[in-house]
C-alpha cells in the first residue's frame, strides 16, 4: 500500500508538484495498480537472470573523434529563455 | 465502392497526373475529416511534391504521401507526443526513418494524433482531444498510434508510421481494420523517436495491405549507428510477398483466448486459422504459461523506463514552462501542469518501482519475469513457424468507457505486451468483423523472421476479402 505521504515523496523525487487534495486521489489509483503488480510475488524467479534488453548486442564503441554538431542557434531555437548562448533557468540553489 | 488506393495505385495516379495533385487531394480530404486523426498538416507537403514532380519521380516512394505519428521527430515540423509539455516544440533534426523516407521520395503529409507520450490503448489521452474510429465515430480507434491507423483506414493517407511499445501499432491496426507491423527489436533505428520505454519500443508501419507494409519496411529498416540497439542485418521484405503457406506450422497459444475474450473475436480468429488449414498450413494448440504475468511485468518495466526517459521534460530547453521561484519549483510546476493524468501516474509508479526499498520487489522482479516470458516464446517457436491469436480480446470499445479506470485499460493489452517483452516481430491483419467493427489476427514470428509472418499475412490476404471492406467514413 502506498500512503498519501509516500505519494507526495515520490512526487518530489519525480519533480511533479502534487497538492494535498490530489494526493488522496493518486494514492487510490496507484494502489489499485500496485495491487495488480503484486501478483508477480507468486512467480518463482529463484536463479532467473533479469532481462534488461532483448537485443543480442554488446557495448558499441566508436573512436573519440570530433564530428560536426548542431549549430548553437538551432539548439536554442525552441526556447525564449536563453542568454549569451546558454539556456536560462531560475536560480538552482 | 472503390478499392483502397495502395502504393502502386498512387504511383500510377502520380504518373497520370502529378505528385502535387495527389498530395493536394489528400490535404483536401483531411480538411473535411471528422475523425481528428491528424494533429497538423505539413506546410511543406505541397512544395515537396512539386519538387519531386520537377526532379523526376525517383525513389521507391516518389511522391507517395505518408502520415507520421506525433512522437517521431520531423525537422521543422512540430512534434509534441500529443502533450502540452511539448507544445510548440519543433525538432531541429529528422528521425532516421524520416531521413530514409525523404531519400525514397516520400511526401511527409503531416503528424498524427496519439495517446500522450504513447501511454494508452485508445488515443483518448491526447492533449488535442480523442481521435474517432472511422468505422463508428462513437468508438476509440485504439492506441497509442490511433491517429496513424485511423487516417489510413479513412483514406486520408495511404500509409503511415506509428510506434509500438506494448501493442501501439497492432491495437489500432486491429480496431481500424488495417495492417500494422511491430518489427523485431533492433530492426528499425529509434533515433529521433521520442522515448517512452526504450527497451520495448519499435517504430512500425501501417497500411491497407501487406505489400505496402513490406515496401515501407524496405525503406525504413536498417542499421543506424546513432541507435546503439540497432542491429546490422540486410533483408528484403518484399521478397516475402508469396502466396504460399503449404507446410507452415502454426502454434495457437491457449492463453490468448482467456478470460474476457469476445466470442465473436474468438470465432473470427478460429475461422482465420481454418483458412490457413485450407491453404495447406497445419496448426496445434500450444501454451505460453507466463502470459498471465506478462502484463504486470510489462507495465512495471515500461513505467520505470518512462520515469527516467521523461525526466528531460523539465521546462528548461523546449516546450511549456511554468513560473517558479527556483529551478526545482519551476520544473515541478511545469511537469504538474504540462503532463496529463495518465503520464503523471506512470511516472509516479515508475519512480516508486525504482526507489530504494522497492527496486527489487517491483523492477528487478519484473525483469526476471520478462526472462521467463521470453523463454516461453523461444521454446514455442522451436516447434512451430509462427504463432497466431487475436490481436485484441475485444473489438473497439466506446469513447469514455475505460479511460477513468487505468487498470481496465491495461488489461486490454494482454495479447500484445508479451511480444514486446520478448522482442519478437508481430503483424496484425484484418480477419473479420464483430458487431460491425473490424477484428485483427495477430501473427507472431521468430526474432528477425519478419519475412515468414509477412508471407503468412500476405497469403491470408490473397485468399480472403476482409481487407477489402471500407469504413463508412470513406464511402
Amino acid at each position: 500500500m502506498i500512503t498519501k505521504e509516500e505519494v507526495e515523496h515520490v512526487g518530489w523525487l519525480a519533480r511533479i508538484e502534487i497538492d494535498e487534495k490530489e494526493s488522496d486521489a493518486y494514492a487510490e489509483k496507484l494502489n489499485s495498480v500496485l495491487d495488480y503488480f503484486g501478483q508477480l510475488d507468486e512467480v518463482d524467479t529463484e536463479g532467473v537472470e533479469p532481462t534488461y534488453h532483448v537485443a543480442d548486442i554488446v557495448n558499441v564503441f566508436r573512436k573519440d573523434e570530433v564530428t560536426e554538431s548542431m549549430p548553437q542557434e538551432e539548439v536554442l531555437a525552441n526556447t525564449e529563455h536563453k542568454q549569451e548562448g546558454n539556456f536560462k533557468t531560475p536560480k538552482i540553489m | 465502392m472503390t478499392a483502397w488506393t495502395d502504393i502502386s495505385g498512387i504511383r500510377h495516379k502520380i504518373a497520370d497526373s502529378s505528385a502535387e495533385e495527389v498530395t493536394a487531394s489528400y490535404i483536401e480530404k483531411i480538411g473535411k475529416s471528422r475523425i481528428n486523426g491528424f494533429t497538423r498538416v505539413s506546410e511543406e507537403a505541397l512544395n515537396t511534391a512539386r519538387e519531386i514532380d520537377a526532379n523526376g519521380h525517383n525513389g521507391p516512394l516518389a511522391g507517395v504521401p505518408i502520415a507520421i505519428k506525433e512522437n517521431i521527430s520531423t525537422k521543422g515540423l512540430s512534434t509534441t507526443c500529443s502533450s502540452k509539455i511539448l507544445e510548440g516544440y519543433v525538432p531541429p533534426y529528422d528521425a532516421h526513418v524520416i531521413e530514409k523516407l525523404k531519400e525514397a521520395g516520400a511526401v511527409i503529409l503531416g503528424k498524427t494524433n496519439m495517446d500522450e507520450f504513447a501511454m494508452g490503448t485508445s488515443t483518448e489521452s491526447s492533449y488535442y482531444g480523442p481521435t474517432f474510429n472511422p468505422w463508428d465515430i462513437e468508438r476509440v480507434p485504439g492506441g497509442s498510434s490511433g491517429g496513424s491507423a485511423a487516417v489510413v483506414a479513412s483514406d486520408e493517407a495511404p500509409i503511415s508510421l506509428g510506434s509500438d511499445t506494448g501493442g501501439s501499432v497492432r491495437c489500432p491496426a486491429a480496431f481500424c481494420g488495417v495492417v500494422g507491423l511491430k518489427p523485431t527489436y533492433g530492426c528499425i533505428s529509434r533515433y529521433g523517436l521520442i522515448s517512452y520505454a526504450n527497451s520495448l519500443e519499435q517504430i512500425g508501419p501501417l497500411a491497407t495491405n501487406v505489400a505496402d507494409i513490406a515496401a515501407l519496411m524496405d525503406v525504413v529498416a536498417g542499421y543506424d549507428n546513432r541507435d546503439s540497439t540497432s542491429i546490422n542485418r540486410e533483408n528484403n521484405y518484399s521478397d516475402a510477398l508469396e502466396d504460399d503457406v503449404k507446410g507452415m506450422k502454426i502454434g495457437v497459444p491457449e492463453e490468448y483466448f482467456g478470460e474476457g475474450i469476445d466470442t465473436r473475436v474468438e470465432k473470427a480468429t478460429w475461422d482465420a486459422i481454418s483458412n490457413f488449414e485450407d491453404m495447406g498450413a497445419t496448426y496445434e494448440k500450444i501454451s505460453l504459461p507466463y502470459t498471465k504475468y506478462a502484463l504486470a511485468s510489462y507495465y512495471i518495466i515500461a513505467m520505470s523506463e518512462a520515469s527516467s526517459n521523461l525526466a528531460r521534460f523539465d521546462g528548461t530547453r523546449y516546450g511549456f514552462r511554468a513560473n517558479g521561484d527556483n529551478w526545482h519549483d519551476m520544473a515541478s510546476k511545469t511537469r504538474a501542469e504540462g503532463f496529463g493524468d495518465e503520464v503523471k501516474r506512470r511516472i509516479l509508479l515508475g519512480t516508486y518501482a525504482l526507489s530504494a526499498g522497492y527496486h527489487d520487489k517491483y523492477y528487478l522482479k519484473a525483469l526476471k519475469v520478462r526472462t521467463l516470458v521470453k523463454k516461453d516464446f523461444n521454446k514455442a517457436l522451436e516447434n512451430v513457424d509462427v504463432l497466431m491469436g487475436p490481436t485484441m480480446p475485444t473489438p473497439a470499445f466506446r469513447i469514455g468507457e475505460k479511460i477513468e479506470d487505468p487498470l481496465s485499460l491495461y488489461l486490454s493489452d494482454i495479447n500484445t505486451v508479451p511480444i514486446n517483452l520478448a522482442g519478437v516481430p508481430s503483424i496484425s491483419v484484418p480477419c473479420g468483423f464483430a458487431d460491425g467493427m473490424p477484428v485483427g489476427l495477430q501473427i507472431i514470428g521468430k526474432h528477425f523472421d519478419e519475412n515468414t509472418i509477412i508471407r503468412a499475412a500476405y497469403s491470408f490476404e490473397q485468399n480472403t476479402d476482409h481487407h477489402t471492406r471500407r469504413p463508412p467514413e470513406v464511402e
